[in-house]
């Protein structure tokens, strides 16, 4: 039973308030892209035994998206973030390294 | 290997059964093996099997992290059915649960497969359409199902109630030979039919690393050191992403926890399996006599084995709505599985970019009731090289071509 | 005998006695009783049978963890099975029986199973019932059923209620012993949110049962002082009859409060279910003793050390006259000492560690009792009571050195922690070799979202057994948890004298060389019948792990989860296995605790509101007229309207015929309403839909599809633009909220720079569609500023206005291809506005339709219907709706998707209409039969049905489906299957079938 803070409205959001929305930081590959990008978007995912990066949504809530970063092994919260990045902030990424030294998901470090 | 029957239980009660041997051995690994199984659950189990029987090759090892049988085969609900919609799961399914029919025999090991039927209940119009489109797809792939009305529904579940005010019954797809089997049981009967073919099965020892080759793979290393192969079967249903990035590549699956429920045990009340896509929650009684009772997955990917309570709650809901005597009952335990879950929610079974190196993955929540046909199919895949009839659509390609495999499509929501 | 005693008994009032029933016969007892007390102070010492050899079952313990005294409990909508007799307080008026029996318990048929003992050892029917193959489902299986189960199944309706609750606190302390009390104390005094929850009516656990001496106060005084205190404080809240049920991740507690078990006649809901999240957590939740495993340690008679203590003290009961003492540790001498000061007779004590124990045997022997050091029971005397125990000693294999006649066994394995609740979330545990248990590991805690520890056991749950220990270890749990939440707690562990406890010494199997003889008469789980040597049958056989073992004897899978057998079982499994116990580890701890009831789990959800219920503005009228619902989402739709002795099909004829020829009126309010609005609303819908939007001119209407970034149909609807940067569109009923989410989705995470607004307004408007020839004259016998005419307000095109006193937005849009308006209004006006449309097309005898002719007129003008000609595998090509996607935009969300091979090629079973040759309707579902099979030897098929009605209008079969080849097969003739296996021939034709040239909705 996860709680998560709502990045934007600061809510202590209970899981029921919230939905889950799979891998963050994807980039989209649209007309014009290559077959594996195109099949690495849509359907490869990272699904780590560690740190991932998410999306939620507050959706019993203010209805925003956010980003999480959440260990799968722990269910550690490692902060949330707002939807509109491309990358985690530096500040999560830091506490992230301080659990896990030479952790790496993706481009991220 | 000694086979089991009344005449060996009579004799070895004579002396307190202290003359058992051991259903599996309990080996060393040995330098190389002709193929490498990881994983020793069902599906892996059953490949290492009938990679045996149907194409001799018994130089196998099974190598699992854990205890066999002690994934998803161990923590399912037991359920047996191939009333699938789409042509290539049917056929994978029914092959499956076609060989449950005999594998007591077939092994000399009883899995106590009951074909005591499986009800899908259809709940409103959409679902109605949807399980009549099944019952008449199953009538060309050879699987005997028949789209029957409330009353009958009711003759064949007595505890029913389906009147409720909000979600009338107003029909089910009925497979009479779907049914339940004794999941360990399963696992077990497969080692020790493996074990008994000269295979290796090597508990407690985890694969740390695929070493490969100019794109063949060459071995693992493993917790009891490297261990050579010419051919590599990764079946880890929910370490299945681990191993692909050990092997150097992804998977189009995410792995989220599924959980289940038991009663405590009672009388038997319910001969049938009933399942409630529109409430979200199937049921059966075991022989123990215990209500076995699941719903759907957690949103969110997780490895804990631990799931979210309020889907607990949503499951008991749908139950004690569906048939209201489940209310007086209590629940005895509750657990979770981790299941991979495709972006078509159908499994992979297939080559993958690593040569030489095969993949039995991603059954999402229907994974027991596929195991010798899974196994069967991913036995042929690692003897030939190449997919076989049963396996051919379940290739990760799919995902490039845009050829799916969707089940959803009749609310025909795996379990 | 069990008897009730002239003395003992703090917890009963015996002013007041309570009438009670055990399979009919009629008991008294008093208030403050268990069930179990009072059964055994009727001398009803045997309860139930065992589950699998069908054995004589009395109670072995006083609390929770009793695995053995089981009743069903109740009658009609207030039976309930497998009832705990220990748990269950007396109340006036109770019925019970016992279980697992026929015909009755003395006499049960089953037993002949307990006979066979040796050829039902663990594991045998995984051995044999093989063959023949079907004798298992028809022969083996339904005997095995009958004979397994323990409680009747209920079979009327629940006739109570439950609920849910939740709390928000800093601290939860499950345990209202001495611990859980003192840990409140230490936690409540730095002023942090406390709730405290006890399992059982009575605070203070089982200490002043124990006795000891606390502050320089009786325990018990200084327990009643705690519980005062506690009271006081108003940041504590404490509960009784509570059980911690479930520990879950990030600090969610699971509280299961008996509220009216014990007082059935109460109104009120029966149980509460409690979700609880918290910073931090105590486990005060003690420790459970231990069996000892001798042979015939399962007959009535023989119970926990502890509980024959808790039976005398607490309720003045002897579980027997003549009481065997038998122990490894020092605590069951207070048993015995109790016993004796009762008046009772302890014949002996056998303590199996030749060195003896320490200060509380002396104090026994000074009362006169034999003790024996190194010396232990060889096996248990009697049938369905105990009549008397072979002494053996301890070392030996059980050879017999005298026999003692008693009625009655006390035995101590030792005392095991309960980590229950510290493992369900993670916590570790660790192997205390001096105490011979797992206990919780302080380093390796369960960790919260934050990643640290959130849980902390107290007392002897934590692993000290003393009072002493106990109530310094809870008072620092206490502190510490104070300390997690931020708050300071200063409060000391008080002052705790105590006599000196010699050192238990583990003893797994009595005597240690018990031979084969034995061991297959020494249980380990009482109610699963598992002997010890069923558990090295298993070993033996290689079901080494011990979850194997588990699985492979039934161990600790009964309804006590093994709070009994589980450790003396690895121990065996250890012994067997040639390791150390903490290598063979423990099963996994889930929960609940102890079994709770479905009913609270559902809570106040059943029946009418067992989901939420959505309901249009208009809805009211749709009940009144009886109409036939069917559940779309949350909503209720009228399928039809059924008038009285009228079938659903006339129903929907008589609807359709009236909408065609007439006027109709249907409840269209469910649909989808978004408003999308911005500078860029044109740019962005042109991304969500395959067609052109930013195009559309306002006041215009346009119909459009939603695809998935897979390139499937996932909905469509109307847009209407209102304005040069604001959009309304509409979605299908199921749709609204996932669509709406859909386009969140995209702006906030994708294009989070262009400049839209959407609002979900399903629910502001109620929309109703007036159609069919005489639309517009009802709705102009309204009144109202609107124009309405052909020219006023055109085929696809919209308008705000008056509709007679309305606040109206006519859509000129048509699903059924008659002259058609959707209306809509805003939602408080709905009712009247469809109430004053009735009125005004009474002359036309107007009426309103359901879902099902909805459907069935657009699938006569060949309308698909996302769900029915779409199942999530459909692009938009495939139902030749090319003219739908446009092919000036560069981007669209599907488009890349429907680049790929699968989905551009020809080969995709595209829309066709279809015509059975004999005029008959094509079943639902059903599949065009092919040529020949496939690799998997399954009849090869070229297209399925989507949609097949009876058309009133045409009075024959119509269908739309999928076919290889699409409008290119017009004209052939193909067959659909029959689940008989016949077919039906149908010609392949166009799937408008109803005024193609659109004529009707035109004018």
């Amino acid at each position: 039973m996860l709680t998560l803070q709502c990045p934007y409205c600061g809510v202590e959001a209970e899981e029921t308030e919230l939905h889950a929305e799979g891998e963050a930081h994807l980039k989209r590959f649209g007309p014009g892209s290559s077959d594996d990008d195109f099949e690495g978007y849509l359907f490869m995912r990272e699904n780590p035994k560690g740190v991932h990066f998410e999306r939620w949504r507050h959706s019993n809530g203010c209805g925003k998206f956010f980003h999480a970063a959440r260990c799968t092994m722990t269910l550690e919260v490692f902060g949330t973030y707002s939807a509109q990045t491309l990358e985690p902030p530096q500040e999560i990424k830091d506490k992230i390294s301080a659990k896990y030294p030479g952790w790496t998901w993706r481009e991220f470090a | 290997m000694r086979r089991y029957s009344a005449f060996a239980i009579a004799r070895e009660a004579a002396r307190y059964h202290t003359g058992w041997e051991r259903a599996w051995r309990s080996p060393e690994p040995k330098k190389k093996y002709d193929v490498i199984i990881v994983g020793a659950g069902g599906h892996g189990l059953a490949t290492a099997f009938y990679l045996g029987k149907n194409f001799g090759i018994t130089n196998v090892a099974i190598i699992e992290k854990g205890w066999l049988g002690g994934g998803n085969t161990g923590r399912n609900t037991t359920i047996i059915r191939s009333n699938y919609l789409q042509d290539p799961s049917a056929a994978l399914y029914e092959k499956a649960r076609s060989l449950y029919e005999t594998m007591s025999q077939d092994l000399n090991y009883n899995v106590m497969f009951s074909p005591r039927g499986v009800i899908m209940l259809a709940q409103t119009q959409h679902e109605v359409r949807g399980y009549q489109r099944t019952a008449h797809a199953n009538a060309l792939q050879g699987v005997k199902t028949e789209f029957i009305g409330p009353e009958r529904v009711k003759e064949l579940v007595p505890i029913i109630n389906i009147d409720g005010p909000r979600y009338p019954v107003l029909g089910g797809l009925w497979q009479e030979r779907g049914g339940t089997g004794r999941h360990d049981a399963v696992a077990w009967g497969y080692a020790r039919a493996c074990s008994d073919m000269g295979m290796d099965i090597i508990q407690k020892c985890e694969v740390i690393g695929v070493r490969s080759e100019g794109g063949m793979v060459k071995g693992v290393d493993t917790t009891k050191g490297p261990i050579d192969c010419d051919k590599l079967g990764l079946v880890v249903a929910g370490n299945s992403g681990a191993l692909a990035d050990m092997a150097g590549f992804r998977l189009p699956m995410e792995s989220v926890a599924l959980q289940a429920l038991v009663s405590e045990p009672i009388k038997p009340c319910m001969d049938v399996v009933v399942m409630a896509n529109t409430v979200h929650g199937y049921m059966s009684q075991s022989d123990k006599g215990e209500m076995v009772i699941g719903g759907g997955t957690d949103g969110f990917n997780n490895y804990t084995q631990r799931g979210s309570f309020h889907h607990i709650e949503e499951t008991v809901r749908a139950l004690c709505e569906t048939f209201p005597m489940v209310s007086r009952l209590k629940m005895l335990r509750q657990w979770g599985g981790i299941v991979d879950v495709t972006g078509d929610r159908s499994p992979v079974i297939g080559k993958t970019p690593l040569g030489n190196c095969f993949i039995n993955a991603g059954w999402g929540t229907g994974g027991f009731k596929a195991i010798p046909g899974g196994g069967w199919a991913t036995a042929e895949l690692i003897a030939k090289g190449e997919p076989g009839p049963l396996s051919a659509e379940f290739g990760m390609e799919r995902f490039i071509e845009g050829r799916f495999i969707d089940e959803s499509v009749a609310a025909g929501v795996a379990h | 005998m069990s008897t009730r005693l002239a003395s003992g008994g703090r917890l009963l009032n015996k002013g007041k006695q309570l009438k009670f029933s055990f399979n009919g016969k009629q008991f008294t007892g008093y208030e403050g009783d268990s069930l179990a007390s009072a059964l055994l102070a009727n001398d009803q010492m045997m309860i139930g049978r065992s589950f699998k050899y069908h054995r004589p079952r009395g109670v072995v313990a006083s609390g929770s963890e009793e695995p053995n005294g089981l009743v069903n409990l109740g009658e009609g909508g207030k039976f309930e099975p497998n009832q705990r007799v220990t748990t269950t307080e007396l109340f006036d008026g109770l019925t019970c029986t016992s279980q697992n029996h026929w015909p009755s318990l003395e006499f049960d048929i089953g037993a002949i199973n307990n006979h066979m003992t040796r050829f039902f050892p663990a594991g045998f029917y995984y051995k044999t019932f093989m063959f023949p193959r079907f004798a298992w489902k028809h022969v083996f299986e339904p005997i095995v059923r009958q004979s397994a189960g323990l409680g009747k199944a209920p079979q009327d309706r629940d006739a109570d209620t439950y609920e849910h609750f939740y709390a928000f606190v800093d601290v939860v302390v499950i345990g209202g012993g001495i611990a859980g009390l003192q840990a409140a104390k230490a936690a409540g005094a730095s002023g942090a949110k406390v709730l405290l929850m006890e399992q059982t009516p009575h605070w203070g656990g089982r200490a002043p049962v124990d006795g000891g001496e606390v502050d320089g106060k009786p325990v018990a005084e200084y327990i009643d002082g705690l519980v005062a205190e506690l009271q006081a404080m108003d940041n504590v809240t404490m509960r009784n009859r509570m059980m911690g049920a479930g520990v879950y991740d990030h600090g969610y507690v699971l509280g299961y409060e008996r509220v009216n078990d014990h007082t059935p006649m109460n109104t009120g809901p029966r149980h509460r279910l409690w979700r609880i999240r918290t910073k931090q957590i105590i486990t005060a939740t003690g420790a459970i003793e231990r069996p000892l495993s001798f042979a015939g340690n399962d007959i009535p008679g023989v119970v926990l050390a502890s509980a024959v203590r808790d039976y005398a003290v607490d309720y003045g009961v002897s579980v027997g006259d003549r009481t065997v003492v038998v122990t490894n540790n020092d605590d069951a001498y207070r048993t015995a000492i109790a016993l004796k000061k009762a008046g009772l007779e302890v014949p002996v004590i056998l303590d199996a560690r030749a060195s003896g124990g320490g200060s509380l045997a002396d104090e026994a022997k000074a009362l006169g009792i034999r003790v024996e050091n190194g010396k232990g029971i060889a096996k248990v005397k009697g049938g369905k009571r105990v009549t008397g125990v072979v002494v053996c000693a301890q070392a030996g294999q059980g050879a017999m050195l005298e026999e003692i006649k008693c009625d009655a066994v006390a035995m101590s394995g030792g005392w095991s922690p309960v980590v229950h609740l510290w493992s369900h979330c993670g916590g570790k545990l660790i192997w205390d070799d001096a105490q011979a248990h797992f206990r919780p590991d302080a380093a390796r805690p369960p960790k919260g979202a934050n990643g640290e520890g959130f849980v902390i056991p107290a007392g002897s749950a934590n692993g000290p057994l003393e009072l002493a220990g106990v109530v310094a270890d809870a008072n620092a749990a206490g502190v510490a948890a104070a300390k997690a939440v931020g708050q300071d707690s200063s409060v000391a562990a008080p002052a705790v004298a105590e006599a000196a406890e010699a050192a238990m010494e583990p003893v797994w199997l009595m005597p240690q060389g018990a031979g084969p003889e034995l061991r297959i008469k020494a249980w380990l789980d009482y109610q699963n019948d598992v002997k010890v040597s069923d558990v090295r049958l298993a070993a033996q056989e290689g079901y080494e792990s011990v979850e194997h073992t588990k699985r492979y004897t039934t161990l600790g899978m009964a309804t006590d989860q093994g709070k009994l057998s589980n450790i003396n079982g690895l121990a065996t499994l250890a012994g067997q296995l040639n390791a150390p116990i903490p290598e063979v580890g423990t099963t996994t701890f889930r929960p609940p605790y102890t079994p709770i009831s479905m009913g609270s789990i559902a809570g106040e959800a059943r029946d009418a509101v067992f989901q939420p219920l959505r309901r249009t503005p208009i809805h009211a009228y749709h009940e009144d007229e009886k109409a036939f619902f069917e559940p779309v989402g949350h909503w209720r739709r009228p399928y039809c309207f059924p008038k009285a002795g009228e079938s659903h099909a006339d129903a929907v004829k008589r609807e359709i015929n009236q909408t065609r020829n007439s006027v109709g009126l249907l409840d269209a309010s469910t649909l989808g309403k978004i408003i999308v609005k911005g500078p860029d609303a044109g740019k962005f819908l042109d991304m969500m839909y395959t067609n052109m939007m930013s195009t559309l001119k306002p006041g215009k209407c346009r119909y459009g599809l939603m695809c998935n970034e897979n390139g499937f149909l996932i909905d469509d609807g109307v847009v209407a633009r209102i304005d040069e940067d604001t959009f309304l569109c509409h979605t299908t009923t199921g749709g609204a909220e996932r669509i709406h989410g859909w386009m969140e989705d995209w702006l906030q995470c994708e294009w989070w720079d262009w400049k839209v607004y959407t609002a979900n307004v399903t629910e502001q408007y109620a929309q109703i569609a007036v159609v069919g020839p005489n639309a517009r004259k009802v709705i102009e016998k309204l009144g109202g500023e609107m124009d309405v005419s052909k020219e006023g307000l055109a085929f696809m095109e919209w308008k705000d206005g008056k509709i007679g006193e309305f606040d109206a937005r006519a859509y000129r849009i048509s699903f059924s291809g008659e002259l058609s308006y959707e209306i809509a209004v805003p939602a408080s006006q709905g009712r009247a506005f469809w109430d004053a449309l009735m009125e005004a097309g009474a002359e036309f005898g107007i009426m309103p339709y359901g879902t099902e002719g909805l459907h069935v007129m657009r699938a006569e003008k060949g309308f698909i219907m996302i769900g029915d000609e779409t199942d999530g595998t459909v692009i938009p090509q495939d139902l030749n709706m090319q003219w739908a996607i446009s092919k000036k935009k560069e981007d669209f969300l599907g488009k890349r998707a429907q680049l790929r091979p699968f989905m551009a090629s020809d080969d995709r079973w595209k829309l066709a209409g279809f015509e059975t040759v004999d005029g008959s309707v094509i079943p639902d579902g059903a599949y065009i039969v092919g040529t020949g099979v496939n690799a998997n030897g399954q009849r090869n098929v070229q297209g399925r049905v989507t949609s097949t009605y009876y058309s009133p209008t045409l009075d024959r079969g119509i269908a739309m489906g999928l076919i290889d080849g699409g409008m290119k097969r017009l004209g052939d003739v193909v067959e659909f299957n029959k689940v008989d296996g016949s077919t039906v021939k149908a010609k392949v034709v166009d799937p408008v079938f109803y005024d193609k040239d659109g004529e009707k909705q035109n004018v």
